[in-house]
């Protein structure tokens, strides 16, 4: 431990509590926003859309194109979770196959 | 009674990749914290009330440099500001939920928003104790998971390289779903060009507040005034 028990607490408690600063903020801002014809209610039906798409994005920030081990297995892994899921459409065959084949890549392929 | 337990059943099945992923992540978190000489209890009460796994990741930082709490605060701000997307996305969803509305709130990480979003749970069960019962699995399980790396250490069964890719492939095929059962796609095309061209721009630590102002300010651009007939999150059940 580098800080001390008090330091560490306040560490601790500064970070949840911004964490939860962003996960309260936008309900009690828009409490009252009338929700079908309001700016904020077209913004409620859209962005679930655009914001799993910022996720997947968040999720592969680190990949980089310098070598091919750094983008390939992931890039592989995703095609065949898009082929099996809109071909058999089962969330957990989807993301399991689509995982084991990722570790085999990683691990013995690009290792 | 009978409506919780029914809840619990029907969600549990969707949480069983943020189970696998959780797990894992919680348990490199834990060693991690471990290696940096914070011991099981700090762990366990970081993962409780924080909840939020890049944060906490990131946080490990502030715990082993100078003490700075004003820093620690902006920079887990802007880590997790994408979290107001989840919060706009889910106002209805969540309009009715009564006393546990507070609680969903709190335990609102990627995984449960990217489920509850995506997934309405069948008639006969009742949708806030649903919802409700998919916060609490998520949030167990990351506690649970940074318990077991504080207690484990590096002790490792067998070769996890490349696990953590389970929660990259639950979003891959959030976004699938998604994709499949709407027609207009702007949206998501709009999500995932406007993110990728600020990655490329702002670079992997500070893209995620520009991709959010980009994402507004195209979906803003792109509403059609009037009419936009558009249904919510889909509300078929992903998971048979």
């Amino acid at each position: 431990m580098t800080l001390t028990p008090v330091q560490t607490l306040i560490i601790v408690l500064v970070v949840s509590i911004g964490t939860v600063v962003t996960r309260f903020l936008p309900f009690l801002v828009f409490k009252k926003a009338n929700s079908n014809s309001s700016y904020i209610g077209y913004l409620s039906r859209v962005l679930p859309y655009s914001a799993i798409g910022l996720l997947v994005v968040y999720c592969l920030k680190d990949i980089s194109f310098k070598s091919m081990a750094h983008w390939l297995p992931e890039i592989i892994s995703i095609a065949l979770i898009i082929v099996l899921h809109y071909w058999k459409e089962n969330t957990l065959l989807s993301i399991g196959a689509g995982t084991v084949l990722y570790m085999v890549l990683v691990q013995f392929v690009f290792a | 009674m009978k409506e919780k337990k029914t809840a619990l059943k029907a969600a549990f099945p969707h949480t069983i990749p943020v189970l696998t992923g959780f797990v894992f992540l919680g348990a490199a978190y834990g060693i991690l914290m471990n290696s940096k000489g914070y011991g099981i209890g700090w762990t366990i009460l970081f993962s409780l009330t924080a909840f939020a796994g890049s944060a906490q990741y990131l946080a490990i930082t502030f715990l082993t440099s100078v003490f700075n709490p004003i820093y620690a605060l902006l920079m887990t701000l802007m880590i997790n500001a994408r979290h107001i997307f989840y919060g706009i996305s889910l106002l209805n969803r969540y309009k009715d939920t009564g006393r546990l509305k507070p609680y969903l709130i709190f335990g609102l990480c990627d995984e449960t928003f990217s489920i509850v979003c995506s997934t309405k749970p069948l008639e006969d069960v009742n949708e806030n104790w649903f919802y409700f019962f998919i916060t609490l699995l998520d949030h167990g399980y990351w506690v649970l998971g940074s318990a077991i790396g504080s207690m484990l250490g590096s002790i490792v069964l067998f070769n996890t390289k490349g696990l953590d890719f389970v929660l990259t492939a639950l979003f891959v095929v959030i976004f699938v779903g998604q994709w499949k059962t709407r027609k207009d796609h702007k949206p998501a095309v709009i999500g995932v060009l406007c993110s990728v061209i600020c990655l490329v721009i702002f670079g992997q630590g500070n893209f995620i507040i520009p991709s959010m102002i980009a994402i507004l300010a195209a979906l803003t651009l792109f509403r059609k005034t009037g009419k936009d007939q558009i249904k919510p999150c889909s509300g078929k059940e992903s998971l048979q």
